[in-house]
């Protein structure tokens, strides 16, 4: 795996660790969704677009001729 | 009583998706067990994460945000939603490829091939199997349950229970994992579409929710619920190896080795966290929230317990609850023909389990060679229908509580098998005896966690945590020392 995606990967998980979020509701987000609930539904969507990326720069393209390769070859 | 027909009905659909499904096989092994390894792209998606989203996803989340607040999201959803898409990206597709080029069907035989270990891979499969069980015992009671509550108490548990596992099982016994995949998929789609209906409507009934968010914050008793103060950042931060189990659930790396193409991981791998967010982030609210909803008796009086105890109250019928007070009939019946659906994912958990059964006893032992084929394909079917009986009996004399727990220690369990996907696709100088180390140290360690008392920690993590570390320690340190499966098997591998 290239280097910087594995730096990518790491800084958005350590991005779940949202301390600064832990004990404050306010502000509700559309008036009911507190900050600490909105982050993580942002953050589900952040990781969506990390996995395009990833498909685009990290995707294993040798793997699929290699299977379809027969055994041997 | 409308609700109740809404449910038969989707029954009686799934039913037929089955049969359906069993006038296209082949009745090979590869066609019953891989649906031909032909799945297409769609499919394949909608499956996958309909095979994932158990019960405990739908009914358990809002359970849980219920008793413990907003903090479920991001110990459960959001986690998920990086984790489980980077595992598929980067073992599901190896898996894949293993699969295809190899012939192989279940992780087990992988490992096998991979390591040249026989009674190794044995003991794998019987601690995957033993780590399965608890989860399709669960989907059972769900059933029973979902069905009692939803038919207003005209259903009795043991008939929910034994008309669920029926359904099941001949779908499965039928269809295959042809039949499982495409009736996953038609779940997923019906409890994507009405589950935002429901949300809205739901929300409507109660008042809005921005009134109830308003409500809660300005009494003491409920505000906490809407941050994570009581919560410790350790054990949130532990909570991110629990996605980890999802590459080792067998019913999910057998589902990866469906795949027509490899490029149908793109689609899955891209998709899987807005599932996540529109599955999730519904069922964490309308948890939250039905601690307002105060109308409803059933949940006043679980309210009332918890704050009069402090603790924690059983709350998997939140959801349901909320259904049948505030959603009108039909759309009460879709939803509950939705959770239904979440409900009977035990569905692809028996076909896995008799696929390992199949493939990893009956063919690896000999008696394919011996009986042919369709005997394996007939023995498939009749581990089906025993593996169902035996859920359904223990369902019925068994209390939830001790497989929920089960359920728990399960996933632990899962989790630290993760480290032996890595080491079998990823590093060349992985060995046997280091994989039967790391085996042995799950076994022991989800043993060991029925005797610590609930809520152990250690240095403030979760049990998984060093379950999951211990495995990767100990597969590397005793394959260091070990010697290496030999050079052209390894080569075999690396070769891409």
């Amino acid at each position: 795996m290239k280097p910087y995606i594995l730096l990518l990967l790491a800084i958005y998980y350590v991005l779940h660790q949202d301390f600064w979020n832990w004990t404050e509701a306010r502000p509700l987000v559309f008036g009911f969704l507190p900050i600490g609930l909105a982050y993580h539904a942002l953050y589900a969507m952040g990781a969506a677009a990390l996995m395009v990326v990833l498909v685009k720069y990290a995707w294993p393209e040798r793997l699929e001729h290699w299977a379809d390769k027969e055994p041997g070859e | 009583m409308t609700p109740t027909i809404f449910v038969l009905a989707y029954l009686a659909i799934v039913l037929y998706i089955g049969v359906f499904a069993f006038r296209q096989s082949r009745g090979q092994a590869e066609d019953y067990f891989l649906a031909g390894r032909a799945l297409g792209p769609w499919v394949f998606v909608l499956s996958l994460f309909g095979t994932h989203m158990t019960a405990f996803a739908i009914l358990g989340s809002s359970g849980h945000a219920f008793n413990f607040g907003i903090v479920t999201f991001g110990l459960m959803a959001s986690s998920s939603a990086i984790v489980v898409p980077v595992l598929l990206l980067f073992l599901g597709t190896r898996l894949w490829a293993a699969g295809k080029k190899f012939g192989h069907i279940t992780p087990v035989q992988i490992f096998r091939d991979r390591w040249e270990c026989g009674h190794i891979g044995t003991l794998i499969f019987f601690l995957q199997a033993a780590l399965l069980v608890p989860y399709i015992i669960i989907g059972v009671m769900g059933g029973g349950t979902t069905l009692n509550v939803i038919s207003g108490g005209l259903i009795p548990f043991w008939a929910g229970g034994l008309l669920v596992a029926a359904v099941v099982m001949s779908y499965v016994f039928f269809g295959g994992m042809r039949g499982t995949a495409w009736v996953n998929t038609f779940q997923t789609v019906l409890f994507l579409t009405f589950g935002m209906i429901a949300v809205v409507v739901i929300g409507n009934g109660m008042g809005g929710f921005p009134a109830i968010a308003e409500k809660m914050l300005n009494d003491p008793k409920s505000a906490s619920l809407l941050t994570r103060e009581k919560f410790s950042p350790l054990a949130f931060l532990s909570y991110t190896f629990n996605p980890l189990s999802a590459i080792a659930f067998p019913h999910i790396a057998i589902f990866c080795l469906t795949a027509k193409k490899m490029t149908q991981f793109k689609k899955t791998v891209m998709l899987y966290p807005l599932c996540i967010l529109l599955i999730w982030l519904p069922c964490v609210c309308l948890g939250v929230f039905a601690n307002q909803a105060q109308e409803i008796p059933p949940l006043a009086a679980k309210i009332d317990m918890k704050q009069a105890t402090g603790r924690p109250v059983v709350a998997d019928d939140v959801m349901l609850q909320l259904l049948s007070h505030f959603a009108p009939e039909w759309l009460a019946g879709l939803l509950g023909a939705g959770i239904m659906a979440a409900v009977m994912a035990s569905d692809s958990q028996i076909l896995a389990l008799s696929t390992m059964f199949t493939e990893d006893i009956f063919a690896f032992y000999g008696a394919r060679d011996r009986f042919g084929e369709k005997a394996q394909v007939t023995i498939g079917r009749l581990f089906i229908v025993l593996v169902t009986a035996f859920a359904y009996f223990t369902a019925l004399n068994a209390k939830a509580s001790i497989f929920d727990l089960a359920v728990q220690f399960s996933f632990a369990g899962f989790s630290a098998m993760m480290p032996l996907y890595v080491g079998a696709l990823y590093w060349r100088g992985s060995t046997k005896w280091g994989a039967l180390a790391a085996t042995i140290w799950v076994a022991a360690s989800t043993v060991g966690l029925f005797f610590t008392p609930r809520g152990f920690t250690v240095f403030g993590l979760l049990p998984v945590v060093p379950m999951t570390l211990g495995a990767a320690l100990l597969l590397w340190i005793v394959s260091v020392l070990t010697p290496k499966p030999s050079v052209k098997t390894v080569n075999r591998y690396f070769s891409v």
